[in-house]
């Protein structure tokens, strides 16, 4: 395995090559294709109807909550990570460490469905 | 650093895009054609014999069509938000291998682009990047439907990957490593007598089903596809694109479900493992073995988009509601017990 940098030279090669391929068809499939425009066909689809507002408009904050929500287990997520990999070593102290920090997991999961942040009607 | 290596690599970059890129390419005529059979009818057969020209005949329609900005006061992040998305389903490829060693010439080839010792969590960041080019791209268009269609579809990418990252896990305490090349060479072992059967799919039946159903949550495919949900969101987050930004947005698509159809071939089934592969390295040949590996490595890849387009035409697709629950009040608790049951069976039967 191969630790040092030059292992992530090969993945900075393919972003850069992927990036090129991306901007590259970009711009040439915008050079390509003809282009008219009037003030009419540039207004945003709305089902053929007026424009009714702006589209910048304030969405559920469900939404938000749903990030928020992730954002915390997600982070939770990232600390079992360096646990797993070296679960064999730890043996059964570590195992039952963990247990004891996914059950305080579980219990924030049902304390945010009691609280009914997970309620979509 | 010496030269060979870095022309070794770029001449594998090179091939697996190209392989990429043509088995998406193809996937969108394949999804076509099973689609079709699926409902009886025949499918695209009028480009090229039985039709195989089609995909080709659709990338050059793109690329000719006019490629619109709609009025919007974010012209760059516009065009940013395919770009993005375009190019992180493009670089997901270079962690996974494609197969064992290749031998040419006395040259040790090894058939993936780069061997980093957090390969699955550079998977798992890279997925997450891509979300960005959606909520980019939804928001930049203006449009009250894109703007949904990218909410909606952040919001179902994000909850999908706690659950995810959990299923995962239970699969690393297995191999006691993050290198995605160290656990397709463990699966080469033994499993009941059988050599290059010992698959994770029978150690992790469960993790597998939560990593699947996670699977086509983060690629929006059906059941999960409500962020295109046409029937409500006309295009959801791509309505406004058009020629070859929305040709990204619909081939990243196919890209992703290659890749994770990848992902799950190499992770749960073994990778480039065979029954039998000591056998064949011993009397046919190393290098006969190796490519014998690809071509199986494929052939499980391309079973796997098969059962996408499969549980596309079987499946409807979920209200808002149902998929939120699925994900955060079912798959989460799941993978939690599906981390506990392996932890103990593992301190069991050492």
């Amino acid at each position: 395995m191969e630790n040092s940098v030059v292992g992530y030279v090969p993945i900075l090669m393919q972003f850069v090559f992927a990036a090129g391929f991306v901007g590259a068809t970009i711009l040439i499939s915008h050079f390509i294709g003809p282009h008219r425009s009037s003030k009419t066909k540039d207004a945003n689809f709305e089902c053929g109807i007026e424009i009714h507002g702006n589209a910048r408009l304030p969405f559920s904050v469900k939404y938000f909550l749903v990030a928020i929500l992730f954002v915390l287990f997600d982070v939770e997520v990232i600390f079992l990570y360096p646990w797993a990999v070296n679960f064999r070593e730890m043996g059964m102290d570590g195992m039952l460490k963990m247990i004891l920090f996914m059950g305080m997991l579980l219990i924030g999961l049902y304390y945010i469905i009691k609280k009914k942040a997970l309620e979509w009607e | 650093m010496e030269t060979s290596f870095l022309i070794e690599k770029g001449i594998l970059i090179l091939v697996i895009w190209g392989i990429t890129m043509l088995i998406a390419l193809y996937s969108t005529f394949g999804e076509r054609v099973v689609a079709a059979y699926f409902q009886d009818r025949r499918g695209p057969n009028r480009a090229g014999p039985g039709g195989l020209l089609q995909p080709l005949a659709d990338g050059v329609k793109m690329f000719t069509k006019e490629d619109f900005i709609p009025n919007t006061p974010n012209k760059w992040l516009f065009i940013f938000g395919p770009a993005l998305f375009m190019t992180t389903a493009l670089l997901t490829s270079s962690v996974l291998p494609w197969g064992d060693k290749l031998n040419i010439f006395g040259y040790e080839v090894s058939l993936f682009v780069a061997d980093i010792n957090v390969a699955i969590l550079f998977i798992l960041g890279v997925i997450s990047i891509g979300v960005y080019g959606i909520m980019i791209g939804g928001w930049a268009s203006n449009n009250k439907f894109a703007l949904l269609g990218a909410v909606r579809a952040s919001s179902q990418m994000i909850s999908y990957e706690v659950a995810m990252g959990l299923s995962i896990i239970a699969l690393l305490m297995l191999s006691g490593t993050l290198s995605v090349r160290e656990i397709a060479a463990q699966q080469g072992g033994d499993f009941l007598g059988i050599s290059g059967m010992k698959w994770n799919i029978f150690y992790q039946p469960l993790g597998f089903l939560i990593f699947l159903v996670c699977a086509f949550a983060e690629t929006n495919r059906t059941p999960f596809d409500l962020p295109e949900c046409e029937a409500e969101l006309i295009g959801g987050y791509h309505t406004e694109y058009s020629s070859m930004k929305l040709g990204f947005f619909l081939f990243a698509e196919y890209i992703s479900m290659f890749i994770s159809s990848a992902i799950i071939a190499t992770l749960y089934f073994g990778g480039y493992n065979y029954p039998g592969v000591n056998w064949v390295a011993d009397h046919i040949g190393p290098n006969i073995a190796t490519i014998l590996g690809v071509v199986v490595l494929f052939a499980k890849i391309i079973f796997f988009i098969f059962f996408y387009m499969w549980v596309r035409w079987t499946l409807p697709r979920f209200r808002y509601d149902q998929l939120m629950n699925l994900g955060w009040k079912i798959l989460i608790p799941l993978a939690i017990a599906n981390i506990i049951i392996t932890g103990t069976a593992i301190l069991l039967l050492n």
